[in-house]
Formats: structure tokens, sequence, C-alpha cells
């Protein structure tokens, strides 16, 4: 693509694309570390992330400020409108992440009181592994506007539907076997949740990338696996 | 890890943009223009609709103002140009030996960039064309006509007071709707407007977009204009040109959201082409 007559505006634009990069950076490393600290039941790091929590908020309102400045100013058009419009969208999305890798960062704060839950915590890993791979492959497609990558992670988020669901039912089991892991398990069951939150909002930010490259909406149904709706 | 490329639909190309357009008014087919030896347009083939306006938009030199020119046959009047094609008003060839240009432009009026009335009242510049083309049958009839066609053009209330003072004493917002008036006065069916409100301020240029998406209900509305704000606000259809070509042409919606051709995209967002 050809670039803008008016280099200012082409600065903008870009500037705008890299907050929102590094913003992206910034709500992976708050996943990865509130993972990291569940995992390890790290007390410490579980603070750090939750602590961190307002750079995300305030990078949100940066990116969603330069956004609305530049619409006022430049009235961007077809592409360029695009692109403004998607930064605002994805850094919502990003808050989002940012607020559930903070809850799930107080929740190992609490879990930390009490006894380790062994293999389920290590299946809540496994889906945590999966959930951060998906986060920061959408990223990489928005960062290098890679419409195919987009699309892959749009069609595989029944993966962390489905792993949402087996644990749903190994949490279950695990707690009615021993009434006294019910604090734990009911605190693992809003870690396993939120992970998935986190996979719908990469989810999210594929079909805004998607729609800021194409101009076109993603409409078909994916396939749903979520038995727990039936 | 591989990818399902067949799960992946996507919504057919701006289903939201489908907005009833009028049938066709003006058809162009194979348009081309020469003035000289240098050919201005090239290949031209685009269907107009009525009741609807239609914007042309395209860097200086495009070849829009030209193609305006064509539908009236103003080009006629310029030493050495020549038309070829087929340019229909209703399924009649305008270049047709039968179609005397006076009529034609009677049909078709034209409103330039800079205003033009006449260096006479305000009453007559609109009383003039529907005096020369006999419309009306006696005095009282002709200032009826000038009455409804100030109206229809928004400046009735600003001149009802001073009608027999010059029109040329009006300002260019106002003397630009007083040549619409008077464009309107001789019953047309089809509106030219060729950047008309490139010389005026913002809240002049706001009544006069006010009067064209009002003269929209009524006529056909052909507008070249510069500004792509002035073209996405006012129009239903925008045809892009591009060294004398027709780009590409579409609902207004879709060529200033997504529009097909990259040669678009890079003019309509300011990119170096």
């Amino acid at each position: 693509m050809n670039g803008h007559i008016v280099k200012s505006f082409e600065e903008e634009l870009n500037q705008l694309a890299a907050e929102v990069v590094r913003m992206g950076g910034l709500a992976e490393a708050q996943v990865n570390d509130a993972l990291t600290a569940f995992a390890r039941r790290d007390v410490a790091l579980a603070q750090a992330v939750a602590g961190k929590d307002e750079k995300l908020d305030a990078a949100e309102a940066d990116i969603e400020r330069a956004a609305i400045r530049l619409i006022a100013l430049r009235q961007p058009m077809a592409n360029d409108l695009r692109r403004a419009m998607s930064a605002m969208k994805i850094a919502m999305n990003l808050e989002r992440c940012g607020d559930l890798a903070k809850n799930i960062a107080k929740r190992t704060l609490i879990l930390a009181e009490s006894e380790p839950a062994g293999p389920v915590t290590r299946s809540i890993e496994r889906m945590g592994k999966l959930v951060s791979s998906r986060l920061k492959e959408v990223l990489d497609a928005y960062t290098g506007s890679e419409i195919d990558r987009a699309v892959a992670v749009w069609t595989r988020d029944t993966e962390v539907d489905e792993h949402y669901d087996s644990l749903f039912r190994e949490l279950l089991t695990y707690m009615m076997g021993d009434p006294r892991t019910i604090t734990a398990g009911a605190h693992l069951l809003f870690v396993a949740k939120n992970l998935e939150r986190i996979g719908d909002h990469a989810t999210n930010i594929a079909e805004i990338v998607h729609y800021e490259i194409t101009g076109q909406e993603i409409v078909s149904e994916r396939p749903k696996m979520d038995s727990l709706t039936q | 890890m591989t990818v399902q490329p067949p799960l992946i639909k996507t919504a057919a190309p701006h289903a939201m943009s489908a907005a009833p357009v009028d049938p066709t008014k003006i058809t162009v087919r194979d348009v081309n223009v020469f003035y000289g030896e240098k050919q201005a347009l090239d290949g031209v083939s685009i269907d107009i609709p009525g009741k609807a306006v239609t914007a042309f938009i395209g860097p200086s030199g495009c070849g829009k103002s030209t193609f305006l020119r064509c539908i009236n046959r103003m080009n006629d009047t310029i030493p050495g140009a020549r038309v070829e094609g087929r340019i229909e008003i209703d399924g009649e060839n305008v270049n047709d030996k039968s179609v005397d240009p006076v009529i034609l432009r009677s049909k078709v009026g034209m409103v330039f960039q800079k205003p033009n009335p006449f260096p006479k009242t305000i009453f007559e510049n609109v009383a003039y064309g529907p005096r020369i083309h006999g419309l009306s049958s006696s005095k009282a009839e002709l200032e009826g006509i000038v009455e409804a066609s100030l109206k229809k053009a928004g400046l009735w209330g600003e001149v009802s007071d001073r009608l027999h003072q010059p029109g040329t004493g009006l300002s260019g917002g106002q003397q630009q709707r007083l040549v619409i008036a008077r464009a309107i006065a001789v019953q047309p069916e089809v509106i030219l407007m060729d950047e008309p409100c490139s010389a005026l301020d913002p809240i002049a240029t706001a009544r006069i977009e006010e009067l064209i998406d009002d003269l929209r209900q009524q006529y056909c509305i052909v507008i070249v204009t510069h500004s792509m704000a002035q073209a996405a606000r006012v129009s239903q259809r925008t045809a892009f040109f591009h060294m004398g070509k027709l780009i590409e042409h579409g609902s207004t919606e879709e060529i200033f959201q997504n529009p097909r051709e990259p040669r678009t995209q890079d003019y309509i967002t300011g990119r170096t082409g």
C-alpha cells in the first residue's frame, strides 16, 4: 500500500498501532505472569500482577484518546478509519484480558493458603498455555497484518472451549470426592472460566483484525462444542 | 495445526448498503473525448440514476468535469473538442442531430464553481429562462414561477423584499442558490453541478448541501467535487475518475468504506498513487 501524502497522518496511524502492540505485550505478560504465579503459588508475583493492572487501564485510555483525536482531526476514510476503530476495539479487549489476569492473580493469593490441588492445577496450567498462545498468535497477526493467522485463531477457539468443558467435569469430580476442597475448587473453576474468557477476547481480536484488513466481517457460525449449555 | 478454510464465510460484500436506487436516467456507453490530439476521457460507461445525487471525484485533470460537460453538450462550445460514444437521457441520444442544444440545456441545468448570475435583478435572473422558453402565459404566472423557484432553492425568505435589486449584490452562497433557482425555473430533469461549493464558506456550503438533499427528491443531480467529505455527505452514488478513465463507481457507502480498487482507496485516503 502506498504511504499517505501527509506524512504526519501516516505517522499518527503507525503510532496508534504501535501503542496497541505495546499494550498487547503488556496484556500478554500479565496473563503469563498470572499463570506462572498460579502454577508456582507465587504470592509475590501474584501481587505484582494485581498491582500492574492499572498500566493496562491507562494504556486503553491513551489509545482511545489518540484514536478519537485522529478521527476528529484527520477524518480518516476506508481502511484508515478501520485502523483507528480497530485500535480502540482491540485496546478494549486487551483491557478486559488484563482484568481477568488480575482476577486469576487474586485467586492465586487465596489458593496459596489452601492445600495444593495437584492434577487439577496442572490441567488449568495446560489450558493457560493454550490460551496464552492464542493471545500471542492474534497479537502477532495484528502486528504483521496477517489475515490467515487471525483466521486460524478464530477457527480454533473451540479447543479452548473443549478444555474448559473437561476442566469443569474434572473439578466437579474433585470437589465431590472431598467436600473440604470445595472452596479451592470454586476458585479454580473461576480461574478456568477467566481463561476461557481470555480465549474469547483473543477470538474477538481475530475478528477485529479480519475486519480491519478486509473490510468484511466473519459471519459464519463456528462449531460450538460447549456441552455445558446443553 | 491446520486451518479449516471451509468454516470461514465472509459477509456478502456491502450487505448493509443496499439502499434502493432510482431507475437509470442517464445511460453512458464507451464515451471518449478528445481535445485536439489529447484524449481527455477514455471509454467511460456508467448508468446514472434519476432522483439521486451522483458524485464524481478524482484528482485535477482526471476528466470528471469534461464528462459532466458532455451530458449537456457544453463541450460543443470548445474548439477542437470531439466526443465519441453514446450518452442517452431517458433513452434519447443527446448528441443526435435532431437534439437542439438550447432545449437540452434547459432540460439539463448546470451550476458552476463560481456563481454566475446575470447582471440583472434577482427577479430577472430567474424569470429569464421561463420567458425565453415560453413557459408562462401571463405576468402573474411568471411571478409564480419565480417565487416557486426561489422557494425551492431556499432563497425566497432572504430576497422576497428585494426582488428588483441586482443579483450580483447577493453574497456568494446566495448567488449560488440564485443560479440554482434559475436552473430550476425552466423545469429541468437533470442538474449538473461543477464544484458548486468550492468558493463558499462552511455555512453557505451546508445550505447548498441541504438544498441538494432536498432537490434530489425531484431531480437527477450530478456533482463534481474535490471535497471527499462533501461527496460522502451529499451523494448516494460515487464515481471515481483517474487519468480520463472511470476507475470505479458504486454506492457512496461502498466507495468510502471499502472501495474495490486500490487506486480509489489511495485517492480517498490521501495516499500517493
